[in-house]
């Protein structure tokens, strides 16, 4: 582009704009993806150290059940963590999932006038209130419980699970929710014109179509429930074995390494377990968001 | 079974468990604002907490919850509107884009201890800037994004079409259209989602324990000069956040009164967190009006 003074290319500021616009926003976005990558460069080899230098057993490390670290023979036995971590967020789904798909058929089925406008802002403020204050609320009122109504000191799987299953109710709530509506209207008119009555038009045709997205809710439930470090560790009681009952102390990967992170010295055997425990949440993580992206490509079908 | 009493068993068990839900909610509110109320005084607010004797505040843990909001904003903000903006407006479909989408559902879904464990390892330690405001900013900011990112996407999505196609019949360059057309339009959505997602930073704790640390020093509040320790609004000390506090008192708190002290904490903390999401929908409401020149729809 010539100008008419002979100057060889006039840059207009409406094209400079363009480009420093476009710039910032992909230099934004690079950053983001910088950021996930490093992330897992360094958790990962941060965590694999305990295997590679440490000559750690990755079998004995999965599967040991005797975490000893500071013993004259240290074991790095961490089947505990993980078992307390799927035993948790396990049973925490078992029991959000059912309340919480309820509530998205009161929303959405039974009473679509009003029962939105109850319900959604109760899913949002439980998902507003914080982590903390759902560890204190389960150490002041549902330890104090379980320990007057089933033996043992009240911590344990049983109340920690139990606070996990408030936390993530909002999760699968709200997800169970936008499937039932964005449901197409005529699905559930005709089979209602075939003379069904509205539970069997839930039962077999609403829960059937939207299964996979439920599912996907459960799913992202599960992953909050398993990554959920400190609300756990305050009811759960933090002892380094598996327990007998659900009301016994015990332990998750989180809880563990919230707990010892502070306490250890950075590069020692110990340490570098924590480290490997992150990276197996991590692994968990990349699991969870595959599942989901199946669930998903299934539900497109 | 008739068919019509299994229907109204099932709308009966439907409606039972959505009231659960509701008693949940009432129940936890009531119980951390009965419990946590009548210990909330003025003096509770501002006074510095005490190791092993009663009557301590939480002044400090109180200012850095709020300034280290402020701080993570600041980060955040421009970094999630230049990303969203890329996803919404720039990004062709195709691989690239549909990695970066993966890469934004896997950052979101995180746990937050791990992201705190990374701010631990790379800021803290390789990056040299110690347990400080500024490296719990910088975590929280790593650990918000992704919600910025969506947020600011589906509001730029959400304007319509036309109002673009208007601009670009214009012969506005992009860039302007932007800046000039869609966000004007996107900035009730945006502010929504900001001040949400604020709400949610300002209870986070796991991914603060090690990064901001879990001790504050002496803050002398008449010395306003950002280098100096003992400043409240330097952003290289160590801070322990409000939520970071509660945690603590009730792991290891010797205070003799800690309970009601995290009770009052936590009282504090839940009624700052709704003030947040009032205000969030206020202010969209708000904005919707002045921005569009007309009455909210729903």
């Amino acid at each position: 582009m010539k100008s008419n003074n002979g100057s060889p290319v006039l840059i207009k500021k409406h094209h400079l704009e363009d480009w420093i616009g476009r710039i910032y926003t992909t230099f934004c976005v690079s950053l983001l993806v910088i950021v996930i990558v490093s992330m897992m460069y360094f958790v990962a080899s941060k965590g694999l150290t305990t295997f590679i230098k440490d000559g750690v057993n990755v079998g004995d490390f999965l599967f040991g059940t005797k975490w000893d670290p500071n013993g004259d023979n240290p074991v790095f036995g961490a089947l505990p963590f993980i078992a307390g971590s799927f035993a948790t967020s396990l049973l925490a789904a078992l029991i959000a999932s059912p309340l919480s798909i309820c509530a998205a058929l009161f929303m959405n089925e039974i009473v679509p006038s009003w029962g939105k406008r109850l319900l959604q802002p109760v899913i949002e403020l439980l998902a507003g209130i914080p982590s903390v204050v759902y560890g204190f609320v389960g150490l002041s009122v549902i330890v104090p419980l379980f320990r007057d109504v089933f033996p043992g000191q009240g911590i344990g799987i049983a109340a920690g699970s139990l606070v996990l299953s408030v936390m993530i109710l909002p999760t699968i709530t709200s997800i169970a929710s936008d499937a039932l509506s964005s449901l197409p209207k005529g699905l559930k008119e005709s089979s209602y014109a075939l003379g069904a009555t509205r539970w069997q038009t839930i039962y077999s045709v609403i829960l059937p179509t939207v299964m996979p997205s439920l599912l996907t809710g459960v799913v992202l439930g599960m992953a909050r429930a398993f990554g959920e470090a400190l609300a756990v560790q305050m009811v759960i009681g933090n002892a380094p074995h598996i327990p007998h009952s659900l009301f016994e102390s015990a332990s998750t990967l989180t809880s563990v390494i919230t707990l010892n992170m502070g306490n250890t010295v950075m590069g020692s055997v110990q340490n570098n377990a924590l480290w490997s425990m992150a990276l197996a949440l991590m692994v968990m993580t990349f699991i969870f968001v595959i599942v989901v992206r199946l669930l998903e490509r299934r539900h497109r079908l | 079974m008739k068919p019509r009493t299994a229907d109204k068993i099932a709308t009966g068990v439907i409606v039972t468990f959505s009231s659960i839900i509701v008693a949940v909610l009432l129940g936890l509110l009531g119980f951390i604002l009965f419990r946590g109320l009548s210990h909330i005084s003025w003096s509770f607010l501002t006074s510095v907490p005490q190791t092993i004797r009663a009557g301590g505040g939480i002044g400090p843990q109180l200012f850095n919850s709020l300034f280290l909001l402020v701080l993570t904003l600041i980060i955040t903000i421009p970094l999630g509107l230049g990303a969203g903006i890329y996803m919404a407006e720039y990004a062709k479909p195709g691989k690239i884009t549909s990695s970066i989408r993966l890469v934004v559902e896997v950052l979101s879904s995180f746990p937050s201890i791990v992201v705190g464990l990374f701010g631990l390892l790379l800021i803290v330690n390789t990056f040299g800037f110690g347990f400080s405001l500024f490296s719990g900013a910088l975590v929280l900011t790593i650990f918000n994004l992704p919600l910025m990112v969506r947020v600011t996407e589906q509001a730029f999505r959400g304007v319509p079409k036309e109002q673009k196609e208007a601009g670009l019949a214009l012969g506005l360059s992009k860039w302007k259209i932007i800046v000039s057309i869609l966000l004007p339009v996107a900035i009730p959505n945006l502010v929504t989602g900001t001040v949400l997602a604020a709400g949610r930073v300002f209870g986070e704790a796991a991914a603060l324990l090690f990064t901001a640390g879990m001790s504050t020093p002496r803050l002398d509040f008449t010395n306003w000069n950002p280098l100096s320790p003992t400043s409240p609004i330097n952003p290289f000390r160590p801070a322990e956040t409000l939520a970071v506090h509660i945690w603590k008192i009730n792991s290891e708190g010797l205070a003799p009164d800690a309970m009601a002290i995290a009770a009052g904490a936590s009282a504090v903390l839940v009624i700052l967190v709704l003030i947040f999401n009032l205000t969030a929908r206020w202010l969209g409401r708000v904005l919707y009006q002045a921005f569009t020149a007309s009455k909210v729809i729903k």
